[in-house]
């Protein structure tokens, strides 16, 4: 397909400076990005996995221009947001929007559902009164949550309506994008199920892409096509969501999937210790923790790059398999 | 039998009247072994644990019987029970941001229950400290017991409070959601951790989640908590591979699971947990069941044995399918 | 003492005494306005030092004037100070507040540093500098006082601020396009509103008293005008012969302080979000 991709992001690099403590410590720098660069395109949802201190949050935050990298671009449909004066970049939220983790902290407490589902409409203005009444009706439908609803306050709900509600909100400007931060991990597990259920069926029927990012590997394969697992900055592995969890060429990636609890298998201990001393500066990320590291490893950092058939990226210089 | 419960209940005080948050639950745990509980939020799993180490809230009424080592801990002074905890049973927090005092040093929270149980001076017992943190495989354990709980990553955190809470070596370790807050490959180690302990020691443990895929990789049975009620209880291969439970049934039908089609319909449990004032007289998953019948409302569901102390409460726990 | 449920507001009896003494306070300027039992500055020697009786119901001060007509009239002093000098502080302590939540870095130190600056001079010592300054009178007296308003408003405004730009939600206005200023008005300002109308009530006492205590010093409100600091200072001369005459304007003042706390204290609870979830 020529059509463009849906999002891309081009050699993310984002640090934040950590003062020391002491008035002679040196300020830190931390990078929470270290280069990151991925595609999405229209109708196959991405998943970003990783676990904390990977940046996976700082990325979504910097996918929506909610935060500026120091260096790098981000293009939404060929668009490059930080290029965009203000005006246009406010339009071009239309098309990209968000759901967040924390169900009771993302919903002003002090607002009627009927506003905050409509907030993104009050941004782009435009919208007489009614028709923001009928388009916030229409978005809670889609969500399974009834008209009557808009009417209440946040904390008449449970957590797994009050993420409905999120979605809602997130929809209602018919985005194309919707990136998702952990959506569901505060929720209990038939909550879970009943939103992820939500999410695949508005991916068919609202046109609703997905940036999906959660610690959880389940979750992501249950709705992603592509999946990039990042590691402290950085992603090390990229492909097809399947195949990458059940033939994972990174250590880190293969980690993960050893790491998390299978009804079906028993979990295997992990192969190294956590800590193989700190973390080299010049090396690979992983190379401290990866029981397969080799001399090489602690001197060189390995790029992204294509293995075998190309569709699949690996960021290792022994990759398994 | 180390450990036996019959008939504890729980119930808290509001303002909106009296709520039983645990209902009449009973169960035992034997030297070594090692029990799961697991329930969504609002099961009473954690008031469980908590019951156990008398710790529950103020306002709080426990009810029942708990034989610990033939001794019985209701009704147990305040000074008799804080001679046990710390000493011969012992709990981990979910939150060890929280559970480790951000004010003392790590190395001084570890000695503290050998010196308070043990009659350890406090220099033995920071000798000792520093030996159970490396016992924890703890990288540095001289540095980590010098550090103040910041300069810990969370699962090295952890690790302290496992070394805190195995130092005078209970029979029992009660650990409430121990890893939730945790990565998932910290998790693991963690996890691998607790069971090497307790194949070293003969410790029992009581492992509270809400995650049942843990609870099938760490321990020998499990019981299934809903509206405070145990829905059914038994070793663990057998109740989550042969559930006789149809909430046990729809918990695991609902778990996306990895390999499954993509965008597959996950079953999806109906309506929501009752409120506490809402419990029916009868079985408290009426309603959301897909087994639901007239007397599922009326009449409390029996238990109903099926081999090897696998036990459901269920009135139609014969028909529960098993073909996923 | 517990009161029949239906009697029984969000906010406790503190609400209600609160408002009822506050409400006193308000009707007292109100009806004097319109009508007060003398013209509380018509002077009648013959009459001085009364006694309260049918006719003069607390008597008559040292001049032979009306006291009940001088508390009541000396009552809207009282209003204007607190509500102008309340107003002057949360006018530009509003403002201020959200421009230093809102811009961080140097504008937001810069503010603080501002307002501790101002904090550093003991108030009344501040109201007393700028009245002998620059004049006795209310108006003065009402601008020195609102002015230590400001940065009491401006601070409590940009920490609450920030805690709610530090919420999901303010991040989520941002992520659907809002700027700052619909964020301010739409999410900010409704949720700092209750600490800001407690301490509103607050500085209305405050300046309640700081007015008494600039009249009682001849820095507030100059003859003709009657305020109940000026009454404290005249019934000064005549403390022993007729005490009375400081009792009435101390317990005016008293009660109208005592009020406008008890009704910060009650509103305190009724906005907070846990007691309206539950009712």
């Amino acid at each position: 397909m020529s059509e463009a991709p849906l999002l891309e992001v081009s050699s993310i690099v984002k640090t934040y400076r950590v003062a020391g403590v002491g008035p002679f410590a040196r300020k830190n720098a931390r990078p929470a990005l270290a280069g990151v660069s991925f595609s999405m395109q229209q109708g196959r949802s991405f998943g970003v996995v990783g676990e904390s201190g990977s940046g996976k949050s700082t990325l979504a935050r910097i996918a929506l221009a909610l935060d500026k990298p120091d260096s790098g671009v981000v293009r939404l449909q060929g668009h490059s947001l930080f290029d965009l004066p203000r005006r246009e970049l406010r339009a071009a939220r239309a098309h990209m929007q968000m759901v967040f983790q924390d169900p009771y902290g993302s919903l002003d407490p002090r607002q009627r559902v009927e506003k905050i589902v409509a907030e993104p409409l009050a941004a782009l203005g435009g919208a007489g009164r009614a028709e923001r009444r009928a388009r916030v009706q229409a978005s809670l439908e889609a969500v399974g949550l009834k008209a009557s609803d808009a009417l209440k306050h946040p904390h008449e709900f449970s957590g797994g309506q009050r993420q409905r509600i999120a979605i809602a909100r997130a929809l209602i400007t018919r985005p194309r994008l919707v990136v998702a931060d952990e959506p569901v991990s505060a929720l209990d597990v038939s909550v879970q199920a009943q939103t992820l259920n939500l999410m695949s069926d508005l991916e068919r029927e609202a046109g609703v892409t997905f940036l999906l990012i959660s610690h959880d590997l389940a979750v992501v394969a249950h709705i992603c096509e592509t999946t990039a697992v990042m590691y402290r900055g950085r992603i090390v592995e990229i492909g097809e969501t399947d195949a990458l969890f059940a033939h994972p060429a990174h250590p880190y990636t293969r980690e993960l999937v050893d790491a998390t609890p299978r009804l079906d298998q028993p979990t295997r201990a992990p192969l190294a210790p956590a800590n193989g001393g700190p973390e080299i500066a010049k090396g690979c990320p992983y190379a401290s923790r990866c029981a397969f590291a080799r001399p090489l490893c602690r001197e060189d950092a390995p790029a992204l790059e294509a293995k075998g058939d190309g569709s699949r990226k690996v960021a290792c210089h022994y990759p398994l398999d | 039998m180390l450990l036996e419960v019959a008939e504890l209940a729980v119930d808290l005080m509001t303002p909106g009247g009296s709520r039983r948050v645990v209902d009449r639950t009973s169960f035992s745990l034997d030297e070594g072994e090692s029990l799961g509980v697991v329930g969504e939020s609002g099961s009473g799993k954690t008031m469980t644990a908590l019951a156990l180490m008398g710790l529950t809230p103020e306002g709080a009424r426990v009810s029942g019987s708990i034989l610990f080592e033939g001794r019985e801990l209701i009704g147990l002074s305040e000074e008799a029970m804080q001679q046990l905890r710390g000493d011969r049973i012992a709990m981990i927090f979910q939150e060890p941001m929280t559970a480790l005092n951000p004010l003392h040093k790590v190395g001084a929270q570890v000695a503290e229950p050998l010196v308070l149980h043990r009659g350890l001076t406090e220099r033995d017992a920071r000798g000792r400290a520093v030996d159970l943190l490396e016992r924890v495989r703890l990288a540095e354990p001289e540095r980590a017991a010098r550090s103040y709980p910041f300069a810990l990553s969370g699962g090295e955190r952890q690790r302290a409070m496992i070394a805190m809470a195995i130092g005078c070596s209970p029979r029992l370790i009660i650990a409430d959601e121990p890893t939730t807050a945790l990565d998932v490959t910290v998790q693991a180690r963690i996890l691998a951790l607790i069971d090497g302990l307790r194949s070293e020691s003969k410790m029992a443990i009581l492992l509270v989640s809400h995650d049942l895929a843990v609870i099938a990789g760490h321990c020998d049975r499990v019981i299934v908590m809903y509206a405070g009620v145990i829905m059914e209880s038994g070793p663990v291969q057998v109740v989550l591979h042969q559930p006789r439970n149809p909430y046990t049934l729809a918990l695991l039908e609902a778990r996306a699971r990895p390999g499954a089609p993509r965008r597959a319909r996950l079953k999806t449990i109906p309506g929501a947990p009752p409120a506490a004032h809402e419990r029916s007289v009868g079985c408290p998953f009426a309603g959301r069941c897909a087994l639901t019948v007239d007397r599922c409302w009326t009449t409390p569901p029996p238990e109903v044995g099926f081999g090897a102390n696998h036990v459901s409460r269920c009135h139609r726990a014969g028909e529960v399918g098993f073909g996923r | 003492m517990t009161l029949p449920v239906r009697f029984r507001p969000r906010g406790g009896l503190s609400l209600w005494l609160g408002a009822v003494l506050v409400a006193a306070l308000v009707a007292a300027a109100a009806v004097s306005l319109v009508w007060t039992p003398y013209p509380p500055t018509a002077i009648d020697i013959p009459h001085r030092l009364a006694a309260p009786s049918a006719a003069h119901w607390f008597g008559t001060d040292n001049l032979g004037r009306d006291v009940a007509s001088e508390i009541l009239a000396g009552s809207r002093i009282s209003i204007l100070v607190g509500v102008v000098a309340v107003g002057i502080g949360l006018g530009f302590g509003i403002v201020l507040g959200l421009i230093a939540a809102f811009s961080k870095g140097l504008v937001e130190d810069g503010i603080m540093k501002l307002s501790d600056f101002v904090f550093a001079f003991p108030a009344l010592l501040s109201a007393i500098m700028l009245t002998s300054t620059f004049g006795p009178g209310v108006v003065n007296a009402i601008v020195a006082i609102g002015v230590y308003n400001v940065p009491i408003i401006a601070k409590l405004t940009r920490a609450t601020a920030n805690g709610v730009l530090s919420r999901e939600y303010a991040l989520a206005a941002r992520a659907a396009g809002r700027g700052p200023i619909a964020i301010a008005v739409d999410h900010v300002l409704p949720n700092i509103a209750p600490a800001l109308i407690v301490q509103a009530t607050i500085q209305f006492a405050i300046a309640i008293l700081a007015e008494a205590a600039l009249s009682y010093l001849g820095l507030g409100a100059q003859p003709p005008q009657t305020s109940w600091g000026k009454l404290l200072a005249d019934a000064q001369n005549v403390l022993y012969n007729a005490p009375r005459l400081a009792l009435y304007p101390g317990v005016a003042i008293a009660l109208s302080v005592l009020g406008l706390n008890l009704l910060g204290d009650g509103l305190r609870d009724a906005l907070d979000p846990k007691l309206k979830a539950r009712s």
